[in-house]
């Protein structure tokens, strides 16, 4: 009531600017609380299942810990223990050519396949299915166990290769076959980045192509100097993407030379060697230290990759 | 540069039942420029893209030339297409979308610096060869598209829809700039447009598509004053042309009467002179069809013998003239926007929506009470039932 008086009694309406929204802020303050809410159980996810082993194996690498005993410090020892550790030092190259032959023969076939699949096949989606599905299952034990079967020194393979008059070898029990049937398993899972190739390549307008058609250029120049370039961040995703998964391989090696990484540590994958070590040695606090150490060289290696990209990868306008 | 003959060219899809380009004729001479232009759907782009290669033909055959190219490769047809979204590849820089084709055919280094250049300062886009397309304005993609035709020299140019992209006062300047640039280099152009504005302003001819038909082929003005049937009267022009459903009187030595609703029209024994086979329509209904720039207000025509009376339902101003809408007891005649011609919609009685284009000065408002004089001189007759022009 006083207030309508007050307003009367005004000789001219005054305009007041309102003051700060202050009850917008605190909706946006009850929002973000129910955000917070509803992120509880990933976040509770993240931090007990990935921050506190992190953590935990982080201060473990610091010690000498063998899971009867609580861990007893011991500084840098597990770090320089590693540079005269032998075994680790295959493992590392084992890794380093699984990772090296595997990544690019992955990114070359699923491009390819792409490349082939997009050239208005009919029955598209059941093609895309079918080279899909391996990399859906590829990881799984079975079919690492499989796999193992498969190239047996009397699987199909060699009973197909017969058909031919070929006598083959016991590809997985010889060492210098073991890893290339390992990476063979890996590359039959190339479902995953053909599925992203095959998407960025139906994203290349149709007129690109009859333009450079009209220009002479055949499919040869047309997929080098226009599919390629405008591919290179999809390349550069997948190249990056199934680098980290190259390095973090263990189950189809693990499955395969039954755990081993034989013959003759020719399957031994770091990551192997760092189960070996963790679980049949029990030497976790050393496990810890190789687990930091692989960090550190996949953060390096996509470092790398993100530096070279500004030479070669076209990011649209 | 070559001449371009399409002789019954036809693209049919799902087994001939639908046809997107029907036994499409037309002889384009060398370095003439021919605007194909049509509704949305009319199958102007596809015959185009038959012309380039890009598009199977189904039935029919096309010259380029001498040679009979339906199975020639598209890079063997000696043709250019600038595209409507202008295909420029956005990973590499204006000189080498512009040198792509020479680089291609694998052109010495210097020949292709020389000629990309040329074409460059010919567009004025000397400055901006080293940019890539995503760096450049909309006028400016377009050049390079226009660049990338030009320097390889060919035959003949194709254009879809090249100016379809770009802003409506771009639009007038590059309209401008692919009329002058054609006519210097004399190239043999065939360019589809939707916008009839372009094909009256560029074209040496116009061929007129409507559901993959051929309705006329000719130089603009002869089309705009002598259209072929209702559907290339109501077509071109903006606003389009009037068109009424209107009854012929007796054909007398003084002339003859047209009545539209309930007010009649003398038409001049000049007039029917010249359209000899108005006789035949004495005493029946035609469809009359008038510009709206052939509609004067009585008072500016001081001689004239028959006004139409009518009330103005809205008066647009555009500055440089007013656009009158008004209704006159008659039934309009519409073109279907689909199917053929003989499908009139005869409208409703007593209610036909007109426009007039008059000088802005023209002191009439909204409400007001008209006398209009149509200039029978201009008027214009089509057969009520195929839509043809009677002359």
């Amino acid at each position: 009531m006083s207030e309508v008086e007050t307003s009367v009694a005004r000789p001219k309406p005054v305009r007041v600017r309102p003051p700060p929204n202050t009850s917008r802020s605190s909706l946006s303050r009850m929002e973000n609380r129910a955000a917070y809410w509803f992120l509880l159980p990933w976040l509770a996810g993240f931090f007990f299942i990935t921050v506190v082993p992190m953590l935990a194996s982080a201060y473990l690498s610091f010690t000498d810990y063998r899971v009867l005993k609580p861990p007893q410090w011991v500084g840098l020892q597990n770090y320089v223990a590693m540079t005269h550790d032998r075994r680790l030092f295959v493992s590392v190259g084992v890794t380093l050519r699984y990772v090296l032959i595997s990544v690019p023969l992955v990114l070359i076939f699923s491009l390819a396949v792409a490349a082939l699949l997009n050239r208005g096949l009919k029955g598209l989606a059941i093609y895309r299915s079918l080279f899909y599905v391996p990399s859906l299952i590829g990881a799984s034990v079975g079919i690492g166990m499989l796999w193992r079967e498969v190239f047996g020194a009397r699987g199909i393979f060699n009973s197909f290769l017969a058909l031919f008059g070929i006598k083959g070898a016991g590809w997985m029990s010889s060492p210098g076959t073991a890893l290339y049937t390992v990476i063979g398993l890996n590359v039959w899972t190339f479902g995953a980045a053909m599925v992203i190739f095959l998407a960025a390549l139906r994203q290349i307008p149709e007129s690109y192509y009859e333009a450079a058609s009209l220009d002479g250029a055949n499919a040869l120049q047309k997929f080098r100097r226009i599919t390629l370039p405008l591919l290179t961040p999809v390349i550069f995703f997948n190249l990056v993407l199934n680098t980290i998964g190259a390095f973090q391989s263990f189950t189809q090696a693990f499955v395969v030379s039954g755990g081993t990484g034989g013959p003759v540590d020719s399957t031994l994958l770091y990551t192997i060697y760092l189960y070996q070590r963790a679980f049949q040695h029990l030497e976790m606090g050393y496990a810890s230290a190789m687990a930091w150490v692989l960090l550190a060289t996949i953060a390096a290696f996509t470092a790398l990759l993100f530096w070279s990209s500004r030479f070669w990868v076209f990011y649209g306008d | 540069m070559a001449s371009v003959s399409l002789e019954g060219l036809t693209k049919s899809y799902g087994n001939g039942v639908l046809k997107a380009v029907n036994d499409l004729n037309l002889e384009i001479e060398d370095g003439e420029f021919v605007v194909l232009v049509g509704p949305s759907g009319c199958g102007k782009s596809t015959a185009l893209r038959m012309i380039a290669g890009l598009e199977e033909i189904s039935d029919g055959g096309v010259w380029i030339g001498d040679q009979f190219v339906n199975d020639v490769h598209p890079k063997d047809r000696d043709v250019a297409m600038v595209f409507q979204n202008y295909a420029l590849y956005p990973h590499m820089t204006v000189f080498d979308n512009i040198a792509f084709a020479l680089q291609i055919a694998g052109m010495p280094r210097d020949e292709i610096r020389r000629r990309v250049e040329d074409a460059a300062r010919t567009l004025e886009l000397t400055d901006y060869l080293k940019r890539r397309p995503g760096q450049l304005s909309g006028g400016q993609r377009q050049r390079v598209a226009m660049g990338r035709a030009i320097v390889r020299q060919p035959a003949v140019f194709l254009m879809d829809e090249p100016l379809s992209n770009l802003d409506a006062k771009l639009r007038v300047q590059m309209r401008a700039e692919i009329s002058k640039l054609q006519r210097r280099l004399g190239v043999t152009t065939i360019y589809v447009t939707h916008d009839q504005v372009e094909a009256m302003t560029m074209g040496d001819r116009v061929a007129l598509l409507r559901d993959g038909n051929l309705q006329q082929v000719a130089p603009p003005s002869v089309m705009y004053d002598e259209p072929a049937n209702m559907f290339v009267a109501a077509f071109l022009g903006s606003p389009s042309m009037n068109l009424l459903w209107g009854e012929l009187g007796e054909v007398s030595a003084s002339g003859t009467t047209l009545k539209l609703g309930g007010q009649t029209l003398l038409l001049t024994t000049e007039k029917i002179a010249g359209l000899r086979r108005l006789g035949a329509y004495a005493n029946r209904a035609v469809v009359v069809g008038i510009r709206p720039e052939d509609i004067y207000p009585a008072a500016d025509r001081p001689g004239a013998t028959s006004k139409i009376r009518s009330n103005i339902d809205l008066v647009e101003a555009l500055g440089s003239d007013k656009v009158l809408h008004f209704s006159i007891d008659a039934r309009q005649a519409l073109v279907k926007s689909s199917d053929s011609l003989d499908e009139l919609n005869h409208g409703e009685a007593g209610k036909a929506h007109c426009v007039a284009r008059l000088n802005a000065r023209t002191p009439l408002r909204m409400g007001d009470d008209v006398d209009l004089v149509f200039d029978t001189d201009r008027l214009h007759f089509f057969d009520g039932e195929t839509g043809e022009a009677i002359r």
